[in-house]
């Protein structure tokens, strides 16, 4: 069967390994080669060694994006894990209709970065506006703006992964440390928490990537006002390509580390959570 | 004594009752509050944004109008709902036939390839942004159909992924009896190993739908200058100077989430099912 399938590469894998490479193989080697040359279209590059990448580490809307991108996933990361499992929790107790909350806490998921943006830039002026501010006012506006908004977005996810994990949990387990006398913080702590780290290490590296590659949400409620304070990483790299010219380098290199950072954090904590996961 | 302990649980009951119903309160808020602001006249959204329309605010449809008129929404609708459905099919029938080939041909080159695509989910957009969409000009993929091929291979990476996880797990002998039986490799694919694969196709057609129905960068820089998607239309309403135009983009907003919410009631069991099934994979 092998010999017979082998010779159905044109048919089996031909398409899709020619769209991979147009869309993902090529752009992406283009893009490392291109991030160590000066140019405004792909045909006038010149090369310039890495020059690109002191510019960009000395331009200080990276480090500020770099650092408000940093603080946002952070703070993000935590509420939302936090509310997802709590909710997780509440909707795993033996009642009825937890199907319907699950339906209404799930829904803003579906809805795009760029509707919620604008959905929550009404809410937060409406909010701000008893102050006599609006969002773009001060970053710390945006900043916690983004954190409710992506917190709303979220939450309903991860909780159906936390759900489906709690679910997972062999009854007995739980019913004989109840007999033993542990607490409900005990069962947590020494039985549902270990028991459920697949589920915490898929739910962390989705909002960390998730957090870390914001941008439509971005865009649509701040668009990095005031100034360029509330610019996330991929916002930066943006507007870099598209509103600088002559600095199209410069924003390849920050793609680059963009792409280096992100993957570096991603492993790191697929490494790290894996190591607590328990066999059942 | 039984009975006390039954009335504390049903007090807990209860008071689990009361926190969920206000919680949901507060997820569904959001959108009830654009949905009655999208009934308002303009310079009420901004200054009273959670009162609700009464007989001076109330403006009828006239948002509603302004918006289309200002976005062309449905026909923004139409290139959504096309390039979705040509990509997201595109998707689930070519890669799950790569997924197939790459699993039960093992060499080297097909092992190179598994892990060039479980590589490429982990690049973030930015990465390949210029250079993907001069490429896409380039070889004139800057239309609605062109654009499928571009979603067909920046989405490759995690439906190869999901469906090569699921092709593992069928016995080789199911597919080893179709070829006895004098099937080629085409008519066991499509008569045996695609029906069997049939869950995980619902998943990766859901979470790839999901994602390119709201996509808003990859779309506005490939096609964006001549055609446009919802988020497109929706981003539109910002004017060059930041300046919105409030009425107009409640109106949108909620013919935005109208199809969504829709589709989330019909589908939403395989959504949840599909959004477990993805994230046990991923």
């Amino acid at each position: 069967m092998r010999k017979d399938l082998k010779k159905y590469f044109p048919v089996f894998a031909l398409p899709t390994l020619a769209a991979f490479c147009i869309a993902f193989v090529f752009p992406f080697l283009a893009g490392i080669v291109l991030s160590f040359t000066k140019f405004t279209t792909v045909t006038n590059a010149e090369w310039v060694g890495l020059e690109n990448y002191i510019k960009a580490f000395s331009n200080e809307d990276f480090l500020n994006a770099l650092w408000f991108t940093v603080k946002f996933t952070v703070v993000s990361v935590v509420t939302i894990n936090v509310f997802a499992f709590a909710l997780a929790l509440l909707l795993t107790r033996s009642i009825k209709g937890t199907n319907l909350f699950r339906t209404v806490f799930f829904m803003p998921n579906l809805i795009g970065g760029i509707v919620l943006g604008y959905i929550w830039l009404l809410l937060i002026n409406g909010v701000l506006q008893f102050f006599g501010v609006t969002i773009t006012f001060d970053a710390s506006y945006g900043f916690w703006g983004l954190v409710v908004l992506t917190n709303w977005q979220l939450i309903g996810y991860m909780m159906i992964i936390y759900i489906a994990g709690i679910q997972n949990i062999p009854s007995d387990l739980i019913d004989a440390a109840k007999v033993d006398g542990a607490s409900f913080w005990g069962i947590l702590r020494h039985v549902i928490i270990p028991m459920v780290m697949p589920s915490v290490t898929i739910c962390l590296f989705l909002t960390i990537t998730n957090s870390f590659k914001l941008f439509d949400a971005n865009l649509a409620l701040t668009d990095g006002a005031p100034g360029r304070e509330t610019t996330m990483l991929a916002l930066d790299i943006y507007k870099t390509f598209y509103a600088r010219t002559g600095w199209q380098g410069v924003g390849q290199a920050k793609a680059v580390v963009f792409f280096i950072l992100l993957a570096v954090i991603a492993l790191l904590q697929l490494v790290i959570t894996r190591r607590k996961e328990v066999e059942a | 004594m039984k009975s006390k302990a039954k009335r504390k649980s049903a007090l807990s009951h209860a008071l689990v009752y009361i926190v969920l119903i206000l919680l949901s309160a507060v997820f569904l808020a959001p959108i009830f509050i654009v949905f009655y602001n999208s009934f308002k006249s303009r310079l009420f959204i901004t200054s009273e944004p959670f009162a609700l329309p009464d007989s001076e605010t109330f403006a009828g449809l006239e948002n509603y109008t302004e918006g289309l008129s200002k976005t062309s929404f449905f026909s923004a609708f139409g290139t959504s709902l096309l390039i979705t459905v040509l990509s997201v099919a595109a998707i689930v029938l070519l890669t799950s036939m790569t997924a197939w080939y790459i699993t039960r041909v093992k060499n080297r080159f097909t092992k190179l390839l598994y892990y060039a695509f479980v590589f490429s989910m982990i690049v973030p957009f930015q990465m390949v942004m210029f250079t993907m969409v001069k490429t896409a000009n380039t070889l004139r993929l800057d239309n609605p159909l062109g654009i499928t091929l571009i979603y067909l291979g920046f989405g490759a990476g995690l439906s190869v992924f999901m469906f090569s996880g699921f092709v593992k797990s069928i016995p080789v002998e199911i597919e080893e009896a179709a070829m006895i039986d004098g099937c080629g490799p085409v008519r066991t694919f499509f008569l045996v190993v695609l029906p069997i694969m049939k869950p995980t196709a619902i998943t990766v057609a859901i979470l790839n739908t999901m994602w390119i129905w709201n996509d808003y960068l990859l779309p506005y820089l490939v096609i964006g200058t001549d055609y446009k998607t919802i988020p497109i239309a929706i981003q539109y309403l910002r004017g060059g100077y930041g300046s919105i135009d409030m009425g107009a983009m409640m109106a949108m907003l909620v013919l935005a989430i109208i199809p969504i919410v829709i589709f989330y009631l019909f589908c939403q069991k395989y959504i949840i099912k599909g959004v477990v099934a993805g994230a046990v994979k991923g």
